[in-house]
């Protein structure tokens, strides 16, 4: 789960990490209001959305696609140019690296002081998979795409494994920082930002706090300028004020009901929705249908115990989707019987008078019961032995994919 | 002989009061799976019935393992509390016993809770964790066997394929095309689609590797991190039985979580295209579909003649 620099800058505050004096507005007014009370008279003007390269977005207007300015995040010089760019950005969508080409619409606005920067670093804490533990990245090339570092130049990123017996120690955080170049107060300020920092980790249940750029000021003072800040989803049940920080609007509609429901679903390009039970099966069986010559029209895994009235929602989630032209149904039965599966899809079928084609490939517990209970029904099913037989058959039907 | 568990090994069940947990330990009696009770703190002394006989629940592991001298146990714990279970087991295990196998079924526990329990037990040598978010372990017995976990027994029979995967479904997938060839298995291992969990790919191919039982190994990856990629060139250098793989995620796209909280191709790494490549470069046999496994497979034991 992401949440926005205006959230996390906050949630830095509280945790002792120095950040800026920063006002989170809606509107031109109090973005103006927000200028005039931080007293700075530089000030910089940020789009809130959940993608990164904001600062090297363009904004365009939300139904004209017209261009309105280059840059989502600007530096004003006056009241005058935060009243400019607010009114640019507010209400617009935001193109970026990462938005893709439809972008995301801004209704969230950081204004910002400004400081005194000498120098600017990069600075991750991540749980890395490799080494299971936390793990710090530090790199002197700030405010660069971190990615393109790695790439061209990885010798320029330090990198701090914590040991989850131990925690952070403190020749670790020394080690950081001279590999940085750092000395003297300002050496002393990064290791003091490092602890507050790893304890926010730890206590907040992050998956990943990228602060890029963290500068030093003239004054050998560490500040987070940036923050993007994930919550790792599965400590929800202790973190009730998530609720409070999660925005709706940045996650797809869909995928948020199929979450409430127990699916895990996720939407594709193509015209052939699937219905499986299994993470691994659901990802194989798109596969499957892009190896015949079809396109997934989307990534969704009912769960192990999936009931009848889980299938029709699936069903009703996969439909909703107008480029579906066909359905193909893939149950491993494990836990899950086939003969329920089997009613379940007669049931989901008849309730949303399905019109497209529907492949239902059965396997497992109650198998032979399952198929004589699809057989058996007047609807217009077509049944298949394994995968590839179900991927063929259904990229068949609608005639031989895109 | 197979790995870690043996036809005859005593199980307990951390959780068996619960509704997960009954209906599973239910199945694994079914199956002829030796249990020998389960843990439920604050429900010690009841009992529980499974398959019309009455099973012994302990407060604590401790407790549990000093009566019993189980050699497993499996976790149905909901997962605010299931880190915790397993360093109860781990930390038991290793005082009464020295060893043990701990097998955590429960999906959805928070990744720093894991990087808490997974150092716990890698600091007792002689306890091995699989999972968690995992099918569980089973080694398919002449009559019954060693089920440990969730996946359905009756498509397994005794065999000299060893499967290891990191998906659920898939695994049983891979069992199904073992038997449309007639092989049975040695020991199937889920691994788990977390990012940090126990066992991992390498130890369970050297454990496959030094088995007597087990002639070829199915390796199963999906999108996300590069332990699939790690685990081929430990095997080009130290497996010399066949190997045949597959790995899920192909069509996914960059940048989202495919169910797995693992599965996520991210800064443009973890992708099925770079572990198949890995695989490829190891000499692993790779089928594109998973119901070509059966085929692949039996195309690598010809090349050994053991077909």
């Amino acid at each position: 789960m992401n949440i926005h620099e205006y959230q996390g800058k906050t949630l830095l505050r509280e945790n002792n990490v120095t950040v800026l004096e920063g006002v989170h507005c809606t509107n031109v007014e109090q973005a103006l209001a927000a200028y005039d009370s931080l007293g700075s008279k530089i000030v910089a003007v940020k789009s809130q959305i959940h993608a990164g390269g904001r600062g090297k977005g363009t904004l365009y207007h939300p139904e004209t696609r017209e261009h309105v300015m280059d840059g989502g995040v600007k530096i004003a010089f006056s009241r005058a140019e935060v009243e400019n760019y607010a009114t640019k950005i507010l209400g617009n969508i935001l193109v970026t690296i990462q938005t893709g080409d439809e972008g995301k619409l801004v209704t969230n606005l950081y204004i910002e002081a400004g400081c005194d920067i000498a120098h600017e670093y990069y600075l991750a804490l991540l749980v890395d998979r490799d080494n299971k533990s936390v793990l710090i990245m530090a790199s002197t090339e700030g405010g660069m795409n971190i990615e393109d570092v790695a790439h061209n130049t990885p010798e320029l990123i330090h990198k701090v494994v914590v040991d989850p017996n131990a925690g952070l120690l403190g020749f670790q955080k020394r080690d950081l920082g001279m590999a940085l170049g750092l000395s003297g107060m300002a050496l002393r300020s990064f290791g003091k930002m490092l602890s507050s920092m790893y304890a926010m980790f730890i206590t907040e249940d992050c998956a990943m706090v990228e602060i890029n750029p963290l500068v030093l000021t003239g004054a050998d003072e560490i500040v987070a300028l940036d923050s993007k800040i994930s919550f790792d989803e599965n400590a929800e049940f202790r973190h009730k004020k998530w609720d409070d920080l999660r925005d709706l609007s940045e996650e797809e509609d869909v995928e948020i009901r199929a979450k409430e429901t127990g699916l895990s679903y996720v939407k594709l390009d193509g015209n052939i929705g699937c219905l499986v039970n299994g993470a691994g099966l659901a990802m194989a069986t798109m596969d499957v249908i892009k190896l015949y010559g079809g396109e997934p029209a989307n990534f969704l895994d009912v769960g192990g115990g999936a009931d009848e009235e889980q299938v029709k929602t699936a069903f009703s989630i996969i439909l909703e989707d107008p480029n579906v032209k066909g359905v193909l149904v893939n149950i491993f039965g494990g836990i899950m019987r086939c003969d329920i599966i089997a009613r379940g899809v007669i049931a989901a079928t008849e309730a949303l008078s399905l019109e497209v084609p529907l492949v239902v490939r059965l396997a497992g517990t109650n198998v032979d019961e399952g198929k004589k209970i699809l057989a058996a029904s007047t609807l217009n099913i077509h049944a298949a032995d394994d995968l590839a037989e179900g991927a063929q058959k259904i990229v068949a039907l609608i005639g031989g994919g895109q | 002989m197979s790995i870690w568990i043996e036809e005859d090994a005593k199980v307990l069940v951390q959780g068996i009061t619960g509704k997960q947990g009954m209906f599973h330990a239910d199945k694994m009696v079914e199956y002829g799976t030796n249990i020998v009770g389960g843990c439920t703190p604050g429900k010690g002394g009841q009992t529980v019935e499974l398959q019309g006989k009455a099973f012994p629940v302990w407060d604590s592991m401790s407790e549990a393992i000093e009566v019993t001298d189980a050699d497993a146990t499996v976790i149905y714990v909901p997962p605010p509390f299931a880190a915790e279970a397993i360093m109860e087991a781990a930390d038991a295990f290793d005082f009464i016993k020295g060893e043990g196998v701990i097998v955590c079924i429960t999906e959805g526990i928070p990744t720093l809770d894991m990087v808490k329990a997974v150092a716990y037990v890698e600091n007792r040598p002689g306890v091995r964790l699989i999972g968690p978010n995992c099918p569980g372990i089973i080694t398919p017995g002449e009559t019954g066997g060693a089920k440990i976990g969730i996946m359905p027994g009756h498509i397994h029979a005794k065999g000299r394929i060893g499967i290891v995967s990191k998906s659920g479904t898939l695994t049983y997938e891979a069992v199904a095309q073992t038997m449309s060839i007639d092989e049975g298995q040695s020991t199937c291992i889920g691994i788990g689609g977390d990012p940090v969990n126990g066992t991992g790919f390498i130890e369970c191919l050297a454990a496959f590797e030094a088995d007597s039982q087990t002639k070829a190994i199915i390796m199963i990856g999906e999108i996300g991190g590069n332990a699939e990629q790690e685990a081929a060139v430990w095997a080009a250098e130290n497996v010399t039985k066949p190997i045949v793989g597959f790995v899920a995620g192909a069509t996914a796209p960059p940048g989202k979580r495919m169910g797995h909280a693992g599965a996520i191709i991210s800064g443009g790494k973890g992708t099925a295209e770079e572990k198949f490549e890995a695989f490829r470069a190891a000499g692993i046999a790779c089928a594109m579909d998973p119901s070509e496994l059966g085929a692949v497979l039996l195309e690598s034991l010809k090349a050994v003649g053991l077909r």
